[in-house]
């Protein structure tokens, strides 16, 4: 039964009124979440309409229904994708098993932690961006905005229903926890360190959901290989979500960076002061951009070498992006991959157990696949027929956990002295200089069709409405 | 009639815009036959797989899913060339005739402008339709919001007034525009059921303004033009459909029978019956525009057997006389003569010759084929009467786009 039945206090499609004991506890954690949405959801949107997209079915055809939706209306739900009763282990030591429909004890501390750790990345990104939408630079992005907010927001309910479904006591704890933390709190901070940065302007908004939410789909691809099948499935649906949030920072991105290159090619200048006089943002600030939230965010893969990690996937727990694809045992005890290191002052490659560096090989298809967007990105300053290119850095530059941690490396891949990173730190890694002028941009622009000077409009509207369309409803 | 094709050679090719696609393998997932891959550089869409079920459209992020190229089947874009692309390429010219407008409509619309001679061009500053944006092979599904009997009690005919709501699916129309509908099933033969087309009874911006809504007049037919026992398909089909059952639906059709948006033209409609559902949709844009007091002047000449078997006789009589100068014909009333449309025109000749006069007032004429020869007669008969020459006036009307007839 894929149908979602929103007639229910919390839509779902996991037959909820069939187990009245989780029907309850979840509708007791429903207020604690609303109160938490509204402290913590995104700031001023109180009773906007907004051109939301909502599942009504996790098949193709129905989870891509669009409709205004009066923002704290906005159903949160629990959906997951069928099971097909057949799906079988694909990788580990359970290899050929079947998929388990519940958690075997001995995984259990493992596989909370991983929902846990999963989950509390969800209301971290919704807290990150509260404020973003007081200074929207169109209603078209404003729209955008609040649907990766409601989405982050359901991908929390999923979570959440698999802690509770299957955790116990332990998991309501862990359940009520996730609303207790909050993004960059100094005494109860967030899980993961990237999602206790700011995201303080639209720049790094549209560099967040660019890098840090493909962070989210692999992780989410990779779970969705897990041998626990309710994990397996919930994080499948919720892929299909995640595809919207990586293309708002695709496209945000791509149109700040066509809007830069039309006023360079008007004023017939690549200088900075004369750029910014113009309200621009430079090629430069946002290559400087780029290159903070790519290191932020492939920190967000652990450490290079992980016991944890060959665990997780010995044990069937966690796999590799795109399990099915590849061609080797899917077992990997023996298999080698080729990690970075630093010896005799430079990167070098060397052989470690594949088994151990599977956050790196999870980090290094992630890394393959941001790079393709940046190219695109380069596309359009190629077509304005000018020669900046942008590039993602080096991924042992500018890192904090793993073995890269201790040094320091030029975006290039040059291991480097303290003296020549402090030299050079101003034209590598944003300055407050620079978010200060890219927060001076930061108008708030709503009329319908009408757009900040910094950003060009969108190649088309959402679920092909027009661009001018009134997205968002402020009543 | 294989799916993709819309005509003998000719394929309607599905492409992915590598401009516009972010490469989140959505597509390719949602695809039920795996007709959609990828490399490194591009996700394509294989033509000799696809079956354009469009599985894959609404769950794309970006829209990029979207794009079609008409193509000689032989030179459809290869896997090959798809994988190379940083661009679409642009629309070629492919050798065809018109194959888009279905058929049946294009035998239906043909008869129904047949006593104009034709098609006529639209009023100048009518807006630009969208046709045909849904086929026969890929309809629109709407869903009914609302279907509510406009006949009283005692009235012979069962006239709806059906509310269709396309959700998020794209339908623009225009008042006098049509939509075909597609009654599930098949026929005796077991082929499937022809197109029938239906007049949308409500303005361009919904029946429900701003929702993505039509409304349609819809005659129960339970007799053909004879008076003998015959059940129709779609009218039967329409009328008993329950609120929030899917509908299939195509169009939309009609370039010409479009009314003017300039400020100060008037508009003269004549119609019996469910031929009111364009004149209702003309009225109910300018009722909603009263208060930018545009100027122009609405007439009405409306006929029916008896007052409550005119579909839309309760919200015409609370219209104010300033706005509209309406005009009801009853041919069966007991007690009373019967009057048609006709008589009634002739009654208000002086005033309907000088609105023929008037380079800013169009003619709107709908309803059965049989008003047709006495409306057609009145015109002449006033036009002689008062000074204006019928046979010569008429090309002329045709012409300026202010003279449109659609009878069935």
């Amino acid at each position: 039964m894929s149908g979602i039945d929103y007639s229910e206090k919390i839509p779902n499609n996991v037959n909820l009124a069939g187990d009245r004991t989780l029907q309850r506890a979840l509708e007791h954690w429903q207020p604690n979440f609303l109160q938490w949405w509204a402290e913590m959801g995104p700031d001023g949107s109180q009773d906007f309409d907004v051109y939301l997209r909502t599942a009504v079915s996790v098949e193709p055809s129905g989870w891509a229904n669009f409709d205004h939706v009066k923002m704290p209306d906005y159903r949160w739900g629990v959906f997951m994708t069928p099971a097909d009763g057949e799906r079988r282990i694909r990788f580990g030591e359970h290899l050929g098993e079947p998929a388990w429909q519940d958690v075997p004890g001995e995984h259990r501390a493992n596989l909370r932690r991983i929902i846990v750790t999963q989950g509390d990345t969800e209301p971290a990104s919704v807290e990150q961006q509260r404020h973003l939408g007081l200074t929207c630079p169109s209603q078209y992005d404003l729209r955008n905005l609040f649907q990766v907010n409601v989405e982050e927001g359901r991908h929390l309910w999923a979570m959440v229903y698999l802690l509770h479904r299957h955790f116990g006591r332990d998991g309501r704890e862990e359940a009520e926890a996730l609303l207790g933390r909050r993004s960059g709190d100094t005494d109860n901070p967030r899980i993961l360190g990237a999602f206790n940065e700011r995201t303080p302007d639209w720049l790094a908004f549209f560099m967040f959901t660019y890098f840090t939410d493909r962070d989210g789909k692999f992780q989410l691809c990779a779970l969705a290989e897990s041998g626990f099948d309710p994990l397996a499935r919930t994080t499948r649906f919720m892929l299909t979500e995640e595809a919207h949030h990586m293309f708002v920072g695709e496209s945000g991105v791509s149109r700040i960076v066509q809007r830069t290159c039309a006023v360079m090619n008007e004023l017939k200048t690549d200088d900075v002061a004369a750029l910014r006089a113009s309200g621009v943002i430079d090629l430069p600030t946002i290559q400087r951009y780029l290159n903070f939230h790519f290191a932020v965010t492939i920190d967000l893969f652990g450490a290079d070498q992980s016991s944890n990690a060959a665990t997780f996937y010995s044990a069937g727990l966690k796999g590799r992006f795109e399990e099915g694809k590849r061609d080797d045992d899917h077992r990997l005890q023996g298999a080698t991959y080729l990690v970075q290191d630093i010896a005799d002052g430079r990167v070098i490659e060397r052989e470690a157990p594949m088994l151990n560096a599977l956050n790196e090989v999870l980090r290094d298809d992630y890394i393959r696949d941001s790079i393709g967007g940046v190219n695109r990105w380069n596309r359009v300053i190629e077509k304005a027929g000018l020669p900046f290119r942008l590039a993602a850095p080096h991924k042992a530059f500018n890192r904090k956990i793993g073995t890269f941690a201790k040094a320091r490396v030029s975006p290039d891949g040059r291991v480097i002295d303290e003296a020549e990173w402090a030299r050079h730190e101003r034209e590598w890694l944003p300055t407050s200089e620079d978010r200060a002028f890219v927060a001076s941009l930061m108008g708030r622009v709503v009329a319908p069709g009408k757009f900040a000077n910094w950003i060009a409009p969108p190649a088309i509207g959402i679920n092909r409405q027009p661009v001018d369309f009134e997205y968002v409803r402020f009543n | 009639m294989s799916v993709p094709a819309t005509a003998e050679g000719v394929l309607r090719q599905h492409l992915i815009d590598p401009e516009i696609c972010i490469r989140c393998n959505t597509c390719e997932e949602s695809c039920p036959i795996d007709a959609i891959t990828h490399d490194a550089r591009n996700y394509v869409v294989d033509p000799a797989i696809c079956r354009t079920c469009n599985a894959c459209i609404a769950p794309c992020p970006t829209g990029a899913i979207d794009n079609w190229r008409r193509v000689a089947r032989a030179s459809a874009y290869t896997l090959a060339q798809q994988f190379d692309w940083d661009v679409l390429p642009a629309q070629e010219a492919v050798a065809e005739a018109d194959p888009e407008i279905p058929q049946d409509v294009a035998r239906i619309a043909a008869l129904a402008s047949a006593g104009q001679g034709g098609a006529s061009a639209p009023p100048w500053s009518a807006a630009h339709p969208y046709v045909n944006l849904h086929t026969p092979q890929h309809p629109a599904v709407a869903t009914v919001s609302g279907n509510l009997r406009l006949t009283g009690e005692g009235a012979s005919s069962d006239i709806r007034h059906i509310v269709l709501d396309f959700g998020s699916t794209a339908f623009p129309v225009l008042e006098g525009q049509t939509i075909g509908i597609v009654p599930p099933g098949t026929d005796a033969e077991g082929r499937p059921h022809h197109v029938r087309l239906y007049s949308i009874a409500s303005p361009r911006d919904g029946e429900r303004p701003r929702y993505n809504n039509v409304a349609l007049t819809v005659k129960r037919v339970t007799e053909d033009h004879e008076g003998r026992p015959v059940r129709g398909i779609a009218s039967n089909y329409l009328c008993d459909l329950e609120k929030s059952a899917p509908v299939n639906v195509v169009g939309p059709f009609g370039t010409s029978f479009l009314m003017p948006n300039h400020p100060g033209s008037s508009l003269l409609m004549i119609c019996t019956g469910t031929g009111s559902a364009p004149m209702r949709a003309m009225t109910e844009r300018r009722r909603r525009r009263i208060a930018l007091d545009e100027g122009g002047k609405l007439m009405l000449f409306f006929g029916a057997r008896a007052p409550e078997e005119l579909p839309y006789f309760g919200p015409l009589l609370k219209l104010p006389a300033e706005f509209i100068d309406i005009n009801f014909a009853f041919s069966r009333v007991a007690g009373q003569r019967k009057r048609y449309v006709q008589d009634l025109l002739r009654e208000r000749g002086a005033d309907v010759a000088a609105r023929l006069r008037d380079e800013n007032c169009f003619v709107y004429i709908c309803g059965l084929k049989s008003m047709e020869e006495g409306v057609t007669r009145a015109l002449r008969d006033i036009c002689s009467g008062h000074d204006l020459d019928w046979d010569g006036l008429l090309p002329a009307l045709r012409d300026g786009g202010r003279y449109h007839l659609e009878t069935y």
